[in-house]
């Protein structure tokens, strides 16, 4: 399992359905389903994080192919 | 028509008003020329109808036709002409029977003066539409949560403002790169397809936003081009176009994976909403603390039981009944000495009943007397005390009265 705060949104929203529907799938060992419980509040942090913070970042395409802001 | 003969008149041949117009319909319907004709003139009257088809009237100084286009044409079309529009229509004469009216069925119509450019679109389109450029095969899925959108339109173009607007608005975690062109003229083909390649070869862009705002058909035709066409195709990155209005087709949103009516509607469609991204968000943590909350309580309740059954086999367990015993015990002495001590009162009721019964007032009572020397009070025990002349006090269980010896007795 990778860093959380690195995890792109949709990296980390995707590992967070994964993980909902391991939890809903039944039976598992007690220690694995805090684990998997403690990881999912934490991807939910980072999505909620990502989405509060959010400032839409424009930049222009510049003939040598760097990036400029805009 | 031999049928329909009325058998009443026999020098003329009559017909009902059906018979004779579904007659001259078959006239026209029968006439090759009449359907496949390209009517030239100036729209009178145009009704969009909330179905969706078209009717309007074409003329000219000499002359009206009725026409219609159906809607499923209609959507087609990506030109709705106007009142005073000269325009071209191409399509099939008909009668309408119930009506009795003939008119025309079209099924294309294209501006008078643009005829050219629209004959350059229907055959380039149809060119393309051959080679498989267009299949549904080849457009290529869009990312759920694009992380770099690419935009390919004029820096100070309005429809980049929307775009921005747009994205702030819904999808702010998107990074947004311009890939700057000019959108009309007779360079802009070549930079639109130049802009293309260079956010397929320079960037890691998830999708591309290919825009233009509303304008002229003229303004719009850099986006009629093959060159532009075959960018869009052949673009790695998946490609939404929006150019003009909701009625504006152009041969790139064809090739496009997918085609938004203007360029806000590519950008919605480019990403997820945000507010709804949190509305499910929360919906996840929700099911996550209750999934973890239902867990913990199958957990605990099986450990209870576990302890449950461990205590009552624990050495605690058993010195709390030896307590338990102790205390039984003793309720039961209690009870006992309860028993004990009511048989002792009832016994001294019994001693003090038997007590009362001795004591001197109730020996007066059964009728004997007590005596005393009047003089000092003390109790006459005996005859020899007794001499004749003594006063004495006898005292009866009534009263006492005073009296004196005469004689003594012998003893």
């Amino acid at each position: 399992m990778s860093d959380i705060q690195e995890l792109t949104f949709e990296v980390a929203f995707e590992e967070l359905e994964a993980i909902i529907e391991r939890l809903d799938s039944g039976e598992l060992p007690l220690d694995e389903s805090v684990n998997l419980y403690e990881r999912g509040r934490k991807l939910a942090t980072r999505c909620q994080a990502l989405l509060d913070e959010a400032e839409l970042r424009v930049q222009k395409l510049m003939d040598d192919g760097s990036l400029e802001a805009l | 028509m031999s049928q329909g003969k009325n058998q009443r008149v026999v020098m003329i041949d009559t017909y009902s008003v059906a018979e004779l117009t579904a007659y001259v319909r078959q006239l026209f319907d029968r006439d090759e020329r009449m359907q496949d004709v390209w009517v030239e003139g100036e729209v009178s009257n145009m009704t969009r109808a909330a179905s969706g088809h078209l009717y309007f009237t074409l003329k000219d100084s000499r002359a009206q036709l009725k026409c219609v286009m159906w809607r499923s044409s209609a959507e087609r079309q990506s030109y709705i002409p106007d009142y005073g529009d000269a325009i071209l229509v191409h399509g099939a004469i008909s009668v309408y029977e119930q009506n009795g009216v003939y008119q025309l069925y079209a099924d294309r119509i294209r501006p008078a003066g643009v005829g050219d450019l629209y004959l350059q679109f229907e055959q380039l389109k149809a060119r393309l539409e051959a080679e498989g450029l267009f299949d549904l095969a080849r457009k290529r899925p869009l990312p759920e949560y694009p992380r770099i959108i690419g935009v390919v339109t004029s820096a100070d173009a309005a429809a980049f403002q929307d775009i921005q607007n747009v994205l702030r608005r819904r999808y702010p975690m998107a990074e947004v790169i311009l890939s700057p062109t000019l959108v009309q003229g007779v360079e802009a083909p070549a930079q639109i397809v130049k802009a293309l390649n260079k956010l397929n070869e320079q960037t890691d862009c998830d999708v591309i936003l290919l825009c233009r705002g509303g304008g002229s058909i003229e303004d719009l035709w850099a986006f009629n081009d093959e060159g532009v066409a075959r960018a869009v195709a052949a673009s790695r990155i998946p490609v939404i176009s929006g150019v003009g209005h909701e009625t504006d087709f152009t041969i790139a949103d064809f090739a496009a994976d997918l085609r938004a009516p203007t360029p806000s509607a590519a950008a919605e469609l480019a990403t997820p909403d945000s507010m709804e991204l949190r509305a499910t968000l929360d919906e996840i943590v929700r099911a996550l603390d209750a999934s973890a909350t239902t867990t913990l309580r199958q957990r605990r309740q099986r450990v209870d039981d576990q302890v449950w059954s461990l205590r009552q086999v624990s050495p605690l367990a058993q010195v709390r009944n030896a307590r338990q015993r102790i205390d039984d015990w003793t309720t039961l002495l209690n009870v006992g000495q309860r028993a004990r001590l009511r048989l002792l009162r009832e016994r001294l009721a019994a001693r003090t009943a038997a007590l009362a019964s001795a004591s001197p007032s109730a020996i007066l009572e059964r009728g004997y007397a007590i005596v005393t020397l009047s003089e000092s009070g003390e109790r006459l025990a005996s005859v020899d005390e007794a001499k004749p002349g003594v006063g004495v006090t006898v005292q009866l269980h009534d009263g006492e009265f005073k009296a004196r010896v005469e004689e003594q007795g012998n003893s």
